[in-house]
């Protein structure tokens, strides 16, 4: 791989292509069961059990500010190494492993709502569909709501 | 770098710290021979290692050193503060040149020459001896320590060994009876233990394998829960031994790799007694420091957690709150000032206390800065009981030290020591009597890893309640479930053993949805829990069973919510969410000293002729029929023991809480006739009023209604509001603020 050349893990949210780099997924996994949190910000789906390991699971459409799955359809984990450890990102359906060149990548245009512009980097321009980056680092921030200013 | 370098470190980063307190020590009792050995042994390993794995700085500085000891071991220097001062010093460049050691590999450029000189310059004229560590206690000290032989045989013995005869001395002993064969045999055992205990009975393990270890018990615990739900459903016996085995064997198992993780708390306490040295000197203070329970043991992850916090309460009492000598003198004191640490387990927890008998806190003064900064309106700041306004020191930007130092009284630290002790799960209070000094308490678990708790289930999911916040289970049935739980207008109460336990109902709470809150046989379950001590109920469901949870933190995502203290993998595989119960009682403003939360619902009264849903308590005075008052006016109910009741001009009184509470009986209120012999305890209904409490005696508690009340029949005197028909009974309803202020008018006519 040279240089100007990227690897992205790409997936299916309401059906916009996004991708994130392939270096920080853990793994994709099929559904899993989870358990709700009370209390927490309405992006948080729940909490999951992975092999022994307790992973908060994001739910992006939710994230993204988009429609909710409709009832029966089951998302799929995303699990994404962050600063904070292991986060899993549900996602509607996953894509290919896809190389990107520098040369195809602009950046989001202006027009995207600002929840998404917050989180899409860029958009690289594949031959068949756009490809959008997601920031792994900022989907993931989010500060449940009270009492956490000591920090 | 080297494996035997990255050894040493170890050692000698321990080795040091040993000496700092040796040091301290040493200084107060300079004529222990033991400790003068331990020190001169130490500094003697720094130097011989040192100089074996090539750290040639390290072994010259020690060399100097260890003259010295080695002289004032043999009695030819006596100590002084100089020499101890000197010796310290020399401590400190060992320090400074194990840590280049470790960063860069080598011992850097520090200028050894000072030092060098001034520990020259104590070793006086004669040459050093290069020695040998210490002989291990003799054979004979040990038998006599050991009850096995008198002295005067040893002594004996020496005289018989001293004048050529070569025999070992426990053969002498036993050849002249003086002691028994089996003893000399226990001794010289004990003998051989002493000698080598350090080297072979304890090997350096690698922290992280530990963690790694105790995750993988951890599973193992998860992994034993599973088999024994599933063993549940299983009729084969051998199967059934099995598992009963693997999970006493697990246990066990895990019992033992958490011992692996204690450390005692003495490790972190180590280095106080220099801490407190070098600043009672600087600040010109006398502090004499004692410590109690240095064995308690604790996690390491926890100790590691409570060094900071520690430190930084040991360096706030030597700056603020012990006093310099002349001041303590002034205020009667001894002139030296003692700092006391204590620790100690109780109820699966730790307790560490740590107590100065300085100048204590000035309440006021944290008033009026609190008051000054905004943090808290006037009347409020008022309205504080001591303990919370003393709690006030752990806000942030807080400091009413009137110089700043370069250690504390920057308004930062206390905050940051609270914050970190709750974070693994711990509360601090602080209780002070001005003049008399401060007393810091810090609870903290004993682990992190792997609690007992109770799984209760609410709204479909399960929760888990650390067991420690515990107190016990109630499950109201039938008719209890119905009318157990009373409202005070909008807070829930249960009647537990005569005191009304605040009710949550984990549900409200959580904004879960689900069916009501009682379980499928139409029960209640109250699990009746202690935070800040202070209890309440929580109303939950189901309640399921105890299980041994590991503890896993929540991510950044969650850990605002102060209801959930972690999560945890349950045997079946799925994930529960622990509660954290003080964070709960806080959320559902429970917690802190407000008792008046009860009072502050409290009404005036109740408008003529209104018609309101409301809960009364039903009672009888006298002969005579039920009367009613709004539930909404009963702060508690209390009994009182008649041999307690006290009078105070002519009313009856009583001891209540710290206060003295008049008592009203509404009987001759009313001029209701009474029988003549009361027996038994008084039964007192207790009404807060802007200025205190009032109780109501009256001669029996009925019963607690919720109805809609409509008074039909107005009263022709003041005291009473109407009557209405309650449980099909004619009740008169009181006026208690009436009936309150006609007694007092009469007292004060009388």
């Amino acid at each position: 791989m040279s240089a100007n050349q990227q690897q992205f893990c790409t997936f299916y949210v309401k059906g916009l292509l996004f991708g994130v780099e392939v270096e920080t997924v853990q793994e994709v996994i099929r559904h899993l069961e989870m358990t709700g949190v009370p209390l927490a910000p309405e992006v948080v789906a729940g909490l999951i059990n992975l092999r022994g390991q307790i992973v908060t699971a994001i739910d992006l459409r939710r994230r993204l500010g988009v429609a909710d799955r409709r009832d029966g359809e089951l998302p799929m984990n995303v699990v994404v190494r962050t600063g904070d450890g292991a986060v899993s990102l549900l996602v509607d359906e996953i894509g290919d492993v896809v190389e990107v060149e520098e040369k195809d990548f602009e950046k989001a245009p202006d027009t995207l709502s600002s929840t998404s512009r917050e989180l899409i980097t860029g958009v690289y321009k594949l031959k068949k569909e756009l490809l959008l980056v997601l920031d792994t680092q900022r989907s993931v921030n989010i500060t449940a709501t009270v009492g956490n200013e000591s920090r | 770098m080297d494996e035997f370098i990255q050894e040493f470190l170890i050692e000698g980063g321990e080795i040091l710290d040993q000496l700092d307190r040796d040091f301290v020590d040493f200084e107060k009792n300079p004529n222990s021979k033991e400790l003068v050995a331990r020190i001169f042994r130490a500094v003697h390993t720094l130097k011989g290692t040192g100089g074996t794995i090539g750290l040639k700085k390290l072994e010259s500085v020690n060399h100097v050193g260890e003259s010295i000891l080695s002289r004032m071991r043999e009695g030819k220097l006596s100590v002084n503060a100089s020499i101890t001062s000197a010796l310290l010093k020399m401590i400190d460049v060992d320090r400074q040149l194990l840590a280049s050691v470790e960063s860069t590999g080598e011992e850097g450029d520090i200028d050894l020459s000072g030092i060098i000189q001034s520990l020259n310059a104590i070793l006086t004229a004669g040459e050093s001896s290069t020695s040998v560590a210490p002989p291990p206690a003799m054979l004979g000290e040990i038998l006599i320590e050991q009850c096995a032989v008198d002295p005067a045989s040893v002594l004996e013995a020496r005289e018989v060994q001293r004048s050529g005869d070569a025999r070992l001395i426990g053969e002498i002993l036993v050849q002249n009876g003086a002691a028994p064969p089996n003893a000399v045999q226990d001794a010289l055992q004990t003998q051989s233990e002493n000698h080598d205990d350090s080297a072979n009975s304890s090997i350096r393990v690698d922290v992280n394998l530990l963690d790694k270890v105790m995750n993988l018990v951890g599973e193992l615990v998860l992994a034993r829960n599973q088999i024994l739900q599933f063993t549940s459903n299983q009729k084969d016996a051998a199967f059934q031994s099995t598992a009963q085995r693997l999970n006493l064997i697990t246990t066990e198992l895990q019992e033992g790799v958490m011992k692996t993780r204690m450390q005692p708390i003495g490790n972190v306490w180590n280095k106080f007694p220099r801490i407190v040295r070098d600043l009672s000197t600087s600040n010109g203070k006398s502090v004499r420091l004692e410590m109690e329970g240095t064995q308690t043991e604790l996690d390491k992850t926890i100790i590691e957690a409570i060094k900071d916090p520690l430190t930084h309460i040991v360096r706030n009492s030597l700056d603020h709150g012990i006093e310099t000598p002349a001041e303590r003198e002034a205020a009667n004191k001894p002139p030296q000032g003692l700092l006391f640490l204590r620790a100690f387990h109780e109820g699966g927890q730790v307790n560490i206390e740590i107590s100065d008998d300085g100048a204590g806190l000035d309440l006021d003064a944290i008033r009026a800065k609190a008051i000054e900064r905004g943090v808290l309106p006037p009347q409020q700041a008022a309205k504080m009981s001591d303990r919370e306004i003393a709690n006030l020191i752990f806000m942030a930007g807080f400091s009413t030290a009137q110089k700043v130092t370069n250690i504390s009284g920057r308004g930062v630290g206390m905050d940051v020591v609270k914050t970190n002790i709750e974070k693994i799960g711990g509360t601090v209070d602080v209780s002070s009597v001005r003049g008399h000094g401060t007393t810091l308490k810090i609870k903290i678990p004993l682990t992190l890893a792997i609690i007992p708790a109770l799984i209760v289930t609410t709204g479909g999911d399960r929760f888990a309640i650390p067991q420690v916040s515990l107190v016990e289970l109630v499950r109201l049935e039938g008719k209890a479930a119905e009318s157990g739980v009373e409202m005070i207008q909008e807070a829930a109460v249960y009647r537990l053993r005569g005191s009304l336990l605040p009710i949550i109902y984990l549900n409200r709470e959580l904004k879960l949805t689900g069916k009501g809150n009682v379980d499928e046989d139409g029960a209640i379950n109250i699990v009746v829990l202690q935070a800040d001590g202070r209890q309440f109920g929580l109303v939950v469901d189901g309640i399921n069973d105890t299980e041994e949870i590991v503890v896993k933190p929540l991510r950044k995502q969650l850990r605002g919510i102060s209801c959930f203290a972690g999560a945890t993998i349950m045997g079946d595989g799925k994930v529960a969410l622990i509660l954290d119960i003080l964070g709960l009682a806080q959320r559902a403003s429970l917690a802190g000293e407000s008792s008046g939360h009860v009072a502050a619902v409290v009404k005036e009264g109740l408008a003529e002729g209104d018609e309101k849903r409301e809960s009364w308590l039903l009672f009888r005075v006298g002969v005579s029929g039920k009367l009613a008052i709004p539930l909404s006016m009963v702060s508690r109910l209390e009994e009182f023991d008649r041999k307690t009741i006290e009078s105070s001009g002519n009313r009856q009184v009583v001891q209540y809480r710290r206060e003295i509470m008049p008592l009203v009986s509404v009987a001759e209120a009313l001029h209701i006739p009474t029988h003549a012999t009361c027996e038994g305890p008084m039964q007192v209904v207790v009404h807060a009023t802007g200025a205190g409490s009032v109780g109501l005696v009256v001669d029996e508690i009925l019963d607690i209604v919720d109805q809609h009340i409509s008074i039909t029949r107005k009263s022709d005197t003041a005291c009473l509001l109407g009557s209405a028909v309650i449980q099909q009974h004619v009740t008169d309803l009181l006026n208690v603020p009436q009936l309150i202020m006609s007694i007092a008018g009469e007292g004060r006519t009388a």
